[in-house]
């Protein structure tokens, strides 16, 4: 954008040509959003109801409670690809149950998701299933002759390596819930 | 004091005069409140109706509409309204009654699930939980519906709760902290946006429905009359600028003016103003305004670069932005004359293509005519409330509105059956003014009943039916699009306005000759209480010139 003065100053009137819109733009990235919402009957059907109608679509979705009773806090991943994630946030802005929503930088977050891996481990391969359970430093919660379940927390990059390696041993079932995230350093998220 | 009792006094300290309803079941009690209340009530003859009224009520008086029903269907008669308000940012308060607490959930008699059913609908919504909410809840209700983008707002209201026993106190304050309205605009903006209109070549201010929400018409015609900016408005703008100015280009859009359309196809600056780039504006999107950089003013942050990426866009208030906007750009003493060319330009396409059409040999009457004669019959001065299809685009091109909140449209709905029930409430709202509700054959048939109201209320709306026997704008469409194939588009011939009109206790009159539409349309209007007029207008008359569907505005037809 060129320079502009004050008014009154008609030697730098504004160049048309130098202006370029902002708006609609695709980040082509996943964005974790952030929201903290009034603890009240149908808060999560609105935000629910508002994707839903404007075909945006939620990746994962969290919702738990903050320190204050009568505040939650709802963290939703979005693929920024599809999204113009403007329109996103400030038609969830709208939303008079809304109090703030902060679209987290992913270098200065820390964000973890939880999965639950049900595994057909029986004979030889159960030690080999414990190794891999080991070296992700998950956490063994269940055993039975023919299956195990395993814990695990981290990144959901971490999670899916997880998944990728259990699955040719038979994953027969598997539960994830979607990624909590806060901001680094001392600020609140 | 009884929670329906706090309501009423809720509703008085909120100024309401006029509440638009229909009893039932699980509002008996609040219906109760009224007796003693001191509120004028109009009883309509079906939820819709009531809705509609509320929204013809607000969009002629500025004030909020308030609408009552009852649960199960009453409430679910209120979606279509609901959603039109929510379309046309109309500010009402919808107050639902809903079944006991205890039968919530179970299927109840006459339960419907309200809150979910309407929730898409409306800009925000509450369900009473416990009656002291109530006072709270009502003034919250009416702080969302009239502050910011104006919408419709619910409150659902289980009937045990609505007569429990509640200490009132009046409530002075709304704290919603989830619900802030950015009104002032960014003065940096204001500046940059002052700096591109000066420096502009070919701009267009291009007004909608917002200009009138802010009562922003004098600050836009001060902004087009300090330099010689040309202004189109949309549909649910028309009035928002004098049509009398010689700046105004007239209505942009499907069935805009050749001039407006083509201005903002060339236009190398567009200012958008209390407009959201409808489809019905754009034509096709990817060919919209394809030299123009955009200004865009909304009160609505989501607006913006909703449909057209803006380049310098403004959230605020239209009033205040453009008051600004005005004393910035005044101050850079730009030069009038580099729109010389421009002008230029638009005149040609003024002169060459102005908004016509070929009047009949015989007496037929065309219904551009029967518009016509309807503006020269009122002066050019009445509240004109119209239905959906090509009487509402003949309105909108003939009948040229030199105020606001003259123009009665249920624009970004649609919605046939609009028209008569927005007439009553604007004859309830502005009973100093003439009313006139400008309809068709097919529209006025979907809230008829309320011709009722009007005979009761002794509300001396008058009702011109341009009649053509068929559902004209898909009519028009088949004809075009379809080969003429046409379905299900033939009304006949019935129902007898005439007569219909006075089994309802008004008068109805029926013009069939140009000689003497005229004078019929003064006898209408110099008649008391409601006149149905039944105009018979050529049957197959299509409305030019046109957008066609997916069509770019430069490749206007007719």
């Amino acid at each position: 954008m060129s320079v502009v003065g004050d008014p009154g100053t008609k030697a730098d009137l504004l160049s048309l040509e130098d202006l370029e819109a902002s708006g609609r733009m695709r980040t082509g990235r996943k964005h974790v959003l952030s929201i903290l919402v009034e603890n009240k009957p149908g808060v999560l059907t609105r935000i629910a109801g508002l994707f839903a109608r404007r075909g945006f679509n939620i990746d994962t979705l969290t919702v738990g409670p903050t320190d204050d009773d009568h505040i939650s806090r709802v963290t939703l991943t979005v693929d920024g690809a599809v999204h113009p994630m403007d329109q996103v946030t400030k038609q969830l802005h709208k939303l008079v149950n809304v109090l703030k929503i902060r679209d987290l930088d992913p270098t200065d977050t820390v964000a973890r998701e939880m999965a639950l891996f049900k595994v057909a481990a029986d004979g030889a391969q159960r030690a080999e299933v414990l190794q891999l359970c080991e070296i992700f430093r998950g956490k063994v919660v269940d055993v039975t002759r023919r299956s195990i379940i395993i814990e695990i927390t981290g990144t959901t990059d971490k999670v899916e390596a997880l998944e990728a390696q259990l699955r040719p041993f038979g994953l027969i079932e598997m539960m994830r819930t979607g990624e909590i995230a806060i901001s680094r350093g001392r600020g609140e998220t | 004091m009884r929670a329906v009792e706090a309501v009423m006094e809720c509703l008085k300290a909120e100024g309401v005069e006029v509440v638009f309803g229909y009893p039932g079941g699980a509002n008996i009690p609040t219906y109760d409140g009224f007796v003693d209340a001191g509120i004028r009530h109009i009883l309509v003859r079906h939820e819709a109706g009531a809705g509609h009224a509320a929204a013809g009520y607000a969009k002629a008086t500025g004030k909020v509409g308030v609408v009552l029903s009852t649960s199960g269907p009453g409430a679910t008669n209120l979606v279509t309204p609901i959603m039109d308000a929510m379309m046309d940012s109309v500010p009402i308060v919808f107050i639902t009654g809903q079944v006991r607490t205890e039968l919530l959930g179970t299927d109840g008699f006459q339960e419907a699930d309200t809150l979910g059913i309407t929730m898409p609908a409306v800009k925000h919504s509450w369900m009473i939980q416990h009656p002291l909410e109530v006072p709270r809840v009502v003034h919250e209700a009416f702080h969302v519906a009239r502050t910011g983008r104006p919408g419709p707002v619910l409150i659902d209201f289980p009937s045990d709760l609505s007569q429990a026993d509640i200490p009132y106190e009046p409530v002075s304050d709304v704290q919603l902290p989830g619900y802030q309205v950015t009104t002032e605009g960014n003065v940096k903006q204001i500046r940059q946006a002052a700096k591109a209109l000066a420096s502009a070549k070919r701009p267009v201010l291009y007004a909608g429905g917002g200009i009138i929400l802010s009562g922003a018409a004098a600050e836009l015609t001060e902004l087009a009359t300090a330099d010689r900016f040309p202004v189109t408005t949309t549909l649910n703008g028309l009035g928002g600028f004098p049509a009398s100015n010689e700046q105004w280009l007239g209505m942009l859009g499907m069935h805009g003016t050749r001039a407006a359309n083509y201005a903002m196809d060339e236009a190398d600056l567009i200012c958008a103003i209390g407009a959201r780039f409808d489809d019905r504006v754009t034509g096709k999107l990817s060919e919209f305004a394809p030299r123009a950089k955009f200004i865009h003013i909304d009160i609505d942050p989501a607006e913006i670069s909703k449909n057209v990426p803006a380049h310098i866009p403004i959230v605020g208030d239209a009033k205040s932005v453009l008051a600004r906007l005005v004393a910035e750009y005044r101050a850079l003493e730009a030069d009038p004359g580099r729109l010389e060319e421009w002008w230029q330009r638009i005149h040609g396409w003024q002169e060459r293509h102005p908004l016509t059409y070929e009047d009949s040999a015989d007496s037929e009457i065309k219904p551009q005519r029967a518009l016509q004669a309807i503006y020269e019959a009122t002066g050019g001065e009445a509240i004109v409330s119209v239905d959906v299809g090509q009487h509402q685009m003949w309105a909108a091109q003939y009948y040229r509105f030199e105020q606001p909140r003259r123009w009665l449209s249920s624009s970004g709905l649609g919605t046939m059956g609009f028209g008569l029930p927005a007439a009553v409430g604007a004859a309830v709202g502005c009973p100093d003014d003439t009313v006139v509700c400008v309809t068709g054959d097919g529209s006025i048939q979907m809230n008829i009943q309320e011709l009722a109201t009007c005979v009761i209320e002794r509300l001396p709306v008058k009702i011109l039916i341009i009649n053509n026997g068929y559902l004209g704008m898909v009519r028009q469409w088949q004809q075009l699009f379809w080969d003429k194939r046409y379905s299900e588009v033939d009304l006949g011939n019935v129902p007898d306005f005439v007569k219909l009109a006075e089994a309802y206790g008004a008068t109805g009159i029926r013009l069939d000759d140009k000689a003497t539409l005229m004078d019929g349309l003064k006898q209408a209007l110099a008649t008391e209480g409601p006149v149905v007029v039944d105009i018979r207008v050529t049957r197959e008359e299509n409305v030019y010139p046109m957008i066609t569907p997916g069509a770019a505005a430069r490749e206007m037809v007719g």
